[in-house]
């Protein structure tokens, strides 16, 4: 137990990253601890997505790394990144439209045998998938209208709620989301916030995106702060501070 | 009490099931249309022409429905994945030609048939990969690129630039022969659709296939190997050319670089007009065989009806026009059935 609260579950070190004249990262250093929520704050363009898609592999980063338990790592894809227990859940959900909540569950990880044939020739275990989809649904309390209809035909809070419980499901170290509610309603926002406490519950290291600084405050247990590239603050979100956070933002005088 | 509890939830339970159902029951109908149509074809078609129901006629019908039906089931899994493959006509052309050269040194059956799956199975392996790995932004080009270049070859090596006759016994067989009356290009379309299906349904790469016409990006996030998927549906497109191939030229005894010709066209069309969608992720493997069958029965009744060959084309390209028009209004409702759920939640 000390030990993970002493390791981090995630550490960011010295992360550079630049696209031709733009330095998009300027030396960036987290960390994330199991059983935390860390909100990733910043304006747009701010370097946050730039961080994010260093972590899951998406861009190498130039100079610093990435360490995981303790371990340096180096993630070459997104995929890489799942095997290696870090569950993004995308601004886009990144959802199949035509497939059903179960399909989208396990797109990618099929549950299917026999074990010994290549991953794409096993036959999937659909009665075991649909099982399985359907008792986590039932338990993140996730009200879905249909469970065997594509996921095109269901509004925008039980797609985001199917996309964050996908994560959840299958995060084992860290979740990342991209701005959960960004399009969401009031009582469709309050699911999904309900969804990342559990996720932090569960132990996972929980790194929230998002410019609602209402929600950063109440789930927030810190808050890194970038701007045009470096990190320019890191503190625990209250009530008291919330003004400082957005000048830090904004880069703004208090 | 209980009543009243009942009474009181069921009005908006109600709406929404009645809402619901009454959706559903539309998108039902829109993904049945291809076939309604079909049956409705077929009754007028034999109402006004009382040859078509002769059993003479009918497996004419499935010969020469069989090649397309073939080649439109590759085509299929081509255009689930939101892709295209214009080379199929001149694959399944130099498949031939280059069994009917090898037929001149050989009687073997089986490497007549091998060397066409394999030319098949070769020319599609270029298109994906081509394709995939030289990053190409649609497979378009390339495929139109193969058309060209193995409707070349298949004309330059064939003898005389031009048909030749003969093939051995079992691709005859294959082609020409039939079992208990059912003939044997039919058979090997319902073994093709069969393996398809299973793939398709059952298996990993099937969900996959799905997957990747859906949401592309989200197949490449969520770990799926899209880039192997891709070329092995080009792949499979191309088998399926080897194999329509071995039918024609046993149905026909002969092989020759102008075979397949507007083969690509027959099966996009047979694909479309089927129901499948060309936005990709969306039809299953009936919607090809459906659209094959269209085909065949429009064709064979406007022949039966006199109709000249000229027209035929002219009635087939108009009823690629209503299909593709039905392909972006079953679209279109199915947001608005979206929007319409979303509103009730």
């Amino acid at each position: 137990m000390s030990q993970s609260e002493t390791t981090p579950v995630l550490s960011v070190r010295n992360a550079e990253k630049r696209f031709g004249a733009v330095q998009a990262l300027r030396n960036v250093s987290l960390d994330a601890h199991r059983g935390e929520v860390l909100a990733l704050l910043g304006d747009n363009g701010a370097g946050k997505s730039t961080l994010v898609k260093c972590i899951i592999g998406v861009h190498a980063l130039d100079e610093g790394e990435i360490v995981l338990d303790g371990v340096s790592t180096t993630i070459h894809s997104p995929a890489a990144a799942r095997r290696a227990g870090i569950e993004t859940v995308y601004q886009d959900l990144a959802l199949f439209d035509n497939l059903t909540p179960a399909q989208n569950f396990y797109c990618g990880r099929e549950l299917a045998f026999p074990q010994w044939l290549p991953r794409g020739l096993r036959f999937l275990r659909k009665g075991a998938m649909d099982r399985e989809a359907a008792a986590i649904i039932d338990r993140l309390k996730v009200k879905l209208p249909r469970f065997d209809a594509p996921v095109a035909l269901m509004s925008g809070g039980q797609r985001q709620a199917i996309a964050v419980a996908r994560a959840t499901v299958f995060a084992r170290k860290i979740v990342i989301l991209d701005e959960p509610t960004a399009a969401l309603g009031l009582r469709e926002s309050r699911k999904v916030l309900d969804l990342i406490k559990q996720l932090r519950a569960e132990g996972n290291a929980v790194i929230l995106i998002t410019h609602n600084m209402e929600h950063v405050v109440e789930l927030a247990d810190r808050a890194v702060v970038l701007r045009q590239g470096r990190k320019v603050g890191e503190l625990k979100p209250d009530r008291a501070n919330r003004q400082e956070l957005v000048s830090l933002i904004v880069g703004a005088e208090v | 009490m209980v009543e009243q509890q009942e009474i009181a939830s069921s009005p908006r339970e109600g709406a929404q099931g009645v809402g619901g159902s009454a959706i559903a029951v539309a998108l039902k109908l829109l993904s049945a249309g291809p076939l309604l149509i079909l049956a409705i074809l077929i009754a007028l078609v034999s109402l006004t022409t009382p040859v078509f129901l002769k059993p003479g006629n009918i497996s004419n019908i499935l010969a020469q429905t069989s090649v397309i039906a073939i080649v439109a089931l590759g085509q299929h899994l081509v255009i689930l994945t939101r892709g295209i493959d214009l080379s199929v006509g001149a694959n399944l052309a130099l498949a031939t030609v280059i069994g009917g050269l090898l037929y001149k040194v050989t009687d073997s059956s089986f490497v007549v048939i091998a060397a066409m799956l394999a030319t098949g199975i070769v020319v599609g392996f270029v298109n994906g990969a081509v394709y995939v790995f030289g990053r190409l932004p649609h497979p378009f080009i390339i495929t139109l690129a193969t058309l060209s270049i193995c409707r070349g070859i298949a004309y330059s090596i064939s003898e005389n630039h031009t048909t030749m006759r003969g093939m051995p016994d079992a691709v005859v067989a294959i082609g020409g022969g039939d079992i208990l009356g059912i003939p044997n290009p039919f058979i090997v379309v319902v073994i093709c659709a069969a393996l398809v299906l299973v793939m398709a349904k059952f298996m990993v790469w099937g969900r996959w296939i799905y997957a990747v016409g859906g949401a592309p990006q989200a197949a490449v996030e969520m770990g799926i190997p899209v880039k192997w998927v891709l070329v092995s549906t080009y792949v499979l497109a191309g088998l399926s050319c080897g194999i329509g191939a071995v039918v024609l030229a046993g149905r026909t005894e002969a092989t020759s670089p102008l075979f397949g010709n507007l083969l690509e066209l027959d099966t996009i069309a047979a694909v479309i007009i089927g129901g499948a969608s060309f936005l990709g992720g969306r039809g299953h493997i009936g919607h090809a065989l459906i659209g094959a069958v269209m085909i065949g029965v429009i064709r064979n009744a406007l022949n039966l009806n006199n109709v000249d060959a000229f027209f035929q084309m002219v009635a087939i390209g108009l009823v690629i026009v209503v299909a593709v028009e039905a392909d972006v209004l079953r679209n279109y409702l199915e947001s608005r059935a979206r929007t319409l759920q979303a509103g009730k939640g």
